[in-house]
């Protein structure tokens, strides 16, 4: 049986000013699984991700989450759609004037009519699947970058999204961290049993969470498949990439 | 050809500025007539915007109306029409000085703080952050400090026009020797409540362009610090731009020639 695709990127071509962004880009991202994109810096990756939330629109092509085309959706209906899918920032973006707690507890505020007493007990719940409940009442500014991108996931899943997108989740830290970090994305995914995409450069954690993987390069994705299918992939580009070579046919 | 270039470039910058800006503004009024207001947030705005602004608005409407009052004052005696300084002091600080020093003030510390606060969450992506969560910034984030600073300026305003008075009574009195009671009741016969109402009607118009302003200039931010000090800058040059031109507008419309 195939597996069912829960966003699918459908021949996109996005420029941002002069620069070809993206072009003939397609993907699908298949539910239940963790998708890890890789590429070289400034390929843009991000810009996927931002796509598939819906906060950047292609100039060409189309954008499905689930049946909805969100290049022709409502302005309300891409506020509703992002509220199925959470983007989990680089650098957290966690609002700098409100606590950690407050924080998570943001998007149940806003968008639930729960009790004070339940959306403490929700956060605290996000928090702990981080490994950080003590810290709901400090402020972003007092933890560690790799405490920040935990709690930046514990918000990302505070509301049970059907879909994590993981920006750079372990860019700038330690391997430990790294490690833990990597974990927390596969136990959460088991958690949520939800769908994930993570971009990332960290080819150990790629190996160690991704279903499958995909190689964009010069705008498209040049290699899809899993973890075994894209490291026997024959392409030169993908095999200079995974070896980390100087030498090779992509243009240093 | 360059100087078509140029204009054509300006003239579209200058179009695409008052389009965000207007865009803004009626997206963040969709908000307010549909009551999706964060009442919490935008009474601690008035305190962080309003309150903490009391004290430099009342220094500089105290020199204000203290230099109106030594200029005019001993002339005026000069020329045997002391009782009248009373009434220039106030006719200047209602229907002028009061609203737009006050709007200028604000537009200083308020407009640059809101958007230096919009700028660097721009950023650091926490605006994103936002949108990415299905929070519209506008309604999240500008039209707190939009209404917080639509409801206060008004209020400073009233702050600095009696701050304004007294400070010129009292220099009236020190070196013009103008009595107390005579320069008050010279002001009160210049100055009725319609005249009050319109210097406010020019204070909610100022409170509104310096908060959209700063809020405009922070939610286009590009790039780094640099960007959100370019950011801070354009606030705080285009409110006090706008608020003159304003000014004079209303005080065409309101006062007509009277």
């Amino acid at each position: 049986m195939a597996n069912k695709v829960y966003a699918r990127l459908d021949d996109i071509d996005l420029s941002f000013s002069d620069r070809v962004v993206l072009k003939n880009c397609s993907l699908d991202i298949v539910e239940g699984a963790i998708t890890c994109i890789i590429g070289l810096s400034g390929a843009g990756k991000s810009t996927i991700l931002r796509l598939i939330d819906g906060l950047v629109l292609p100039d060409s092509g189309h954008v499905y989450i689930g049946d909805r085309d969100l290049c022709h959706a409502s302005q309300r209906q891409l506020y509703e759609t992002r509220r199925k899918i959470s983007l989990s920032f680089q650098f957290a973006a966690l609002l700098d004037s409100m606590s950690v707690g407050e924080n998570v507890a943001l998007p149940l505020r806003e968008h639930t009519k729960l009790s004070d007493g339940e959306i403490r007990r929700i956060v605290m719940d996000a928090l702990e699947s981080v490994g950080l409940s003590h810290t709901y009442d400090n402020l972003p500014s007092e933890l560690s970058g790799g405490m920040l991108k935990r709690a930046g996931f514990a918000r990302a899943i505070v509301m049970r999204p059907d879909l994590i997108l993981y920006d750079e989740p372990t860019t700038g830290l330690d391997p430990i961290v790294t490690h833990l970090i990597t974990d927390t994305i596969v136990q959460l995914r088991a958690k949520l049993n939800g769908t994930a995409v993570v971009i990332s450069h960290d080819l150990q954690s790629i190996y160690m969470m991704a279903d499958y993987v995909a190689m964009l390069f010069e705008g498209a994705i040049i290699a899809y498949g899993t973890v075994d299918e894209v490291r026997k992939s024959p392409n030169p580009l993908v095999q200079q990439f995974l070896r980390g070579s100087e030498v090779g046919p992509i243009p240093i | 050809m360059k100087i078509l270039e140029r204009t054509g470039g300006a003239t579209l910058g200058f179009l695409e500025y008052t389009g965000g800006l207007f865009s803004l503004a009626g997206e963040s009024a969709g908000f307010i007539f549909r009551f999706r207001i964060r009442f919490g947030e935008t009474i601690s705005q008035c305190y962080l915007l309003g309150v903490q602004s009391l004290s430099i608005v009342l220094l500089t409407s105290l020199f204000t109306g203290m230099v109106i009052s030594l200029e005019s004052a001993m002339q005026a005696v000069q020329f045997g029409v002391g009782n009248l300084v009373g009434g220039a002091v106030a006719y200047a600080s209602v229907r002028e000085l009061g609203p737009m020093l006050t709007a200028v003030v604000v537009a200083g510390r308020v407009g640059a703080a809101i958007a230096a606060e919009l700028g660097s969450m721009v950023v650091t992506e926490q605006i994103e952050a936002l949108r990415s969560m299905g929070l519209e910034p506008a309604r999240f984030l500008v039209v707190p400090r939009l209404l917080a600073v639509v409801v206060m300026l008004p209020l400073l305003t009233i702050f600095a026009d009696v701050v304004s008075i007294m400070g010129g009574a009292w220099i009236a009195q020190s070196y013009a020797h103008i009595a107390f009671d005579s320069f008050i009741s010279s002001a009160r016969q210049q100055i009725g409540v319609d005249d009050v109402m319109k210097g406010l009607v020019k204070a909610v118009v100022f409170g509104m362009i310096v908060a959209l302003v700063g809020a405009y200039q922070g939610l286009s931010t590009r790039g780094g610090a640099a960007g959100v000090g370019k950011s801070t800058t354009g606030a705080v040059v285009n409110s006090i731009i706008l608020i003159f031109i304003a000014n004079f507008i209303l005080s065409l419309v309101l006062f007509g020639g009277s």
